[in-house]
């Protein structure tokens, strides 16, 4: 797994390539973590290149929801989430707590 | 049936995840019941590392994979600390973010994912996960 931040005006864009797995997750958790710590709130992800994810990555980002949206100062959106991996969070319920766009450049423009 | 034996770390999960699904891919399966295959082999092996070998090194997991007559078949077998699955508490799928408990979806996804699911465990045998899916042709 690879992660690339960008900060833009208004929120900042965080693409996840790769495989999320229980072995990876840890290190997906610690770059939303550090965005958190830094005091972004107002995160896109943009998933265009994930290849996997496992409820590993499914606990990170629920996390990473919760600590956004607490105060009411920002939220993680989802950003070109690709076909299998849409599914799986349908199945876990997910999707609902998560707004979904197309692409990352219809994410920006939410924020 | 192959079977392939893994260290118990999260590190092979990767290698896990490649031989059920070349398995799955080699029977016919699509592309969507692999990644199935795949996930629910993954959140089945990533359970047994991170509960049955908990606080426990040098643990092994041994994946049994086969598919047959439109079926596929994966045991996945471990000597770590019994383990009773069906105790494993269904996640809370509420709206309700905060209410959202983070453990037992991976359980909750294998139920979801495969079409049938057991679960043995003993002292003697460890545990024991079975899971089948059939081909539906579901794309």
């Amino acid at each position: 797994m690879e992660t690339t931040v960008k900060e833009f005006k208004h929120c900042n864009v965080i693409e996840v390539n790769g495989r999320v797995d229980s072995a990876t997750a840890p290190q997906l958790a610690k770059v939303l973590d550090k965005a958190c710590a830094d005091g972004h709130f107002k995160l896109v992800l943009d998933l265009t290149k994930l290849e996997y994810m496992s409820s590993a990555g499914f606990r990170a980002l629920l996390a990473t929801q919760r600590t956004c949206k607490r105060y009411n100062r920002g939220e993680v959106v989802l950003a070109a989430v690709p076909v299998r991996i849409r599914e799986a969070l349908e199945l876990a319920g997910f999707t609902e707590l998560f707004k979904t766009f197309d692409n990352a450049i219809d994410a920006v423009g939410n924020f | 049936m192959k079977s392939v034996q893994y260290p118990a770390d999260f590190q092979h999960l990767d290698s896990i995840r490649d031989f059920v699904g070349e398995t799955a891919e080699r029977a016919g399966f699509s592309s969507k019941e692999i990644y199935s295959i795949q996930l629910a082999a993954d959140e089945a092996c990533s359970n047994v590392i991170e509960h049955a070998y908990e606080g426990i090194s040098g643990g092994k997991i041994e994946v049994e994979c086969e598919a047959r007559d439109g079926q596929i078949v994966i045991v996945i077998h471990d000597h770590g600390k019994i383990f009773d699955m069906s105790a494993v508490r269904q996640p809370n799928l509420g709206r309700d973010l905060s209410e959202r408990e983070v453990g037992g979806l991976g359980v909750y996804l294998i139920h979801k994912l495969m079409d049938e699911v057991s679960f043995q465990s003993s002292k003697k045998h460890g545990n024991t996960l079975t899971m089948k899916k059939r081909k539906s042709g579901d794309v």
